[in-house]
């Protein structure tokens, strides 16, 4: 199987080594070139410096043969635009893209994109922790 | 009519301000504090602070009414991409119209059905294609939708076409010559129209058909 991460931060950095565990073969998409260095010091994935939004970058890091692409840059609108090139111009079916703002990733959602929103996330974990240690204790 | 304007820079904040002088209802939208607050001394209550890609934003502009046409003209193309798909697909703003900061991402704002785009780049390099002369093949027209574009391209004496019947040149498949025009007088390209040195045709091709219409016509 073979993935295509674009966005080599905490989040793409992170899937990208597991997926190489779990044998994935793993392309790394970054447009800094230090990022590289989040994959450790033997990286044997590919790694290409660029911009996801570039389509010719996107062909070269192969995406025409991606089994999977996961879409996690930094910026949400970067995010939206690239997981949707790469699901309507490169019909790419596993496209997974991360959107911090909620609202935005209930309209994209909708709309056929698989988005994973960690601040909805976020808000349900912490709600759910906050209502359960501060439950009123009933009096003896 | 109502228009929303994203983006506050040179462009937003010059077109807002025409919209306005014109008699029209705008709400300029701009997200850095310091461009906001110059504006708020001009345009008052019809700029807000804020991102206009978080829906929050758009919906206190007045994005439900909805306006009759939404501008994104910010500096970020994604931003005005997602602009423009909210305005469009969640608010069903009739009319967009998007700026291309890029030239690169054209083909991103076409693949997602963002129409009208201006791009300033190109329309420079359209200009020098029109002014500089040694550009052999001019683009005249782009008809994006139909991925189709309109060249002018000038026969001289050593055209290997110069003399020779339409209906015997190799055309590249998806380019036709539409017309002739000699001594300022303009034909309508047919098969028996034979072509001389000196004529102006105008051809209609797919994009990155250039090359190989060139190569037909001018041997280079």
């Amino acid at each position: 199987m073979k993935a295509l991460i674009i966005g080599c931060g905490r989040v793409g950095s992170t899937i990208a080594l597991q997926l190489l565990m779990e044998e994935w073969e793993v392309t790394v998409v970054d447009e800094n070139e230090d990022a590289l260095s989040r994959l450790g010091e033997n990286w044997p994935g590919a790694f290409l410096v660029g911009h996801g939004m570039d389509a010719d970058l996107l062909r070269a890091a192969g995406i025409e043969e991606a089994d999977a692409v996961v879409v996690a840059t930094d910026g949400d609108n970067t995010n939206i635009v690239i997981s949707q090139v790469a699901q309507k111009r490169f019909g790419i079916e596993c496209v997974v893209a991360r959107i911090l703002d909620p609202a935005r990733a209930d309209f994209y959602a909708a709309r056929g994109l698989r988005t994973v929103c960690p601040t909805k996330t976020a808000i349900d974990v912490l709600g759910e922790a906050v209502r359960a240690c501060a439950v009123p204790q009933v009096p003896a | 009519m109502y228009v929303i304007v994203a983006g506050g820079g040179k462009v937003g904040a010059n077109v807002a301000r025409s919209l306005l002088r014109l008699g029209n209802e705008v709400t300029l939208i701009e997200q850095r504090r310091d461009s906001f607050e110059r504006l708020e001394e001009e345009f008052e209550h019809q700029v807000q602070r804020g991102d206009a890609t978080e829906l929050f934003v758009l919906e206190r502009a007045g994005i439900t009414r909805p306006p009759d046409i939404m501008l994104a003209l910010t500096g970020d193309d994604e931003d005005n991409m997602v602009i423009c798909q909210l305005a469009k697909e969640k608010y069903g703003v009739p009319k967009v119209i998007a700026r291309v900061n890029d030239p690169r991402n054209q083909s991103h704002f076409d693949l997602l059905g963002i129409s009208p785009t201006i791009c300033a780049t190109s329309s420079i390099m359209a200009l020098v294609e029109h002014e500089v002369p040694e550009h052999e093949l001019i683009h005249l027209l782009e008809l994006r939708k139909e991925n189709l574009e309109i060249v002018e391209v000038q026969i001289d004496k050593s055209s290997p076409v110069a003399g020779k019947r339409v209906e015997g040149l190799k055309l590249p498949e998806g380019a036709r010559l539409i017309s002739v025009m000699r001594d300022g007088r303009s034909e309508i390209a047919v098969g028996s129209t034979t072509l001389e040195a000196g004529d102006q045709v105008l051809a209609i091709l797919e994009p990155g058909k250039e090359d190989e219409l060139r190569r037909v016509l001018l041997k280079r």
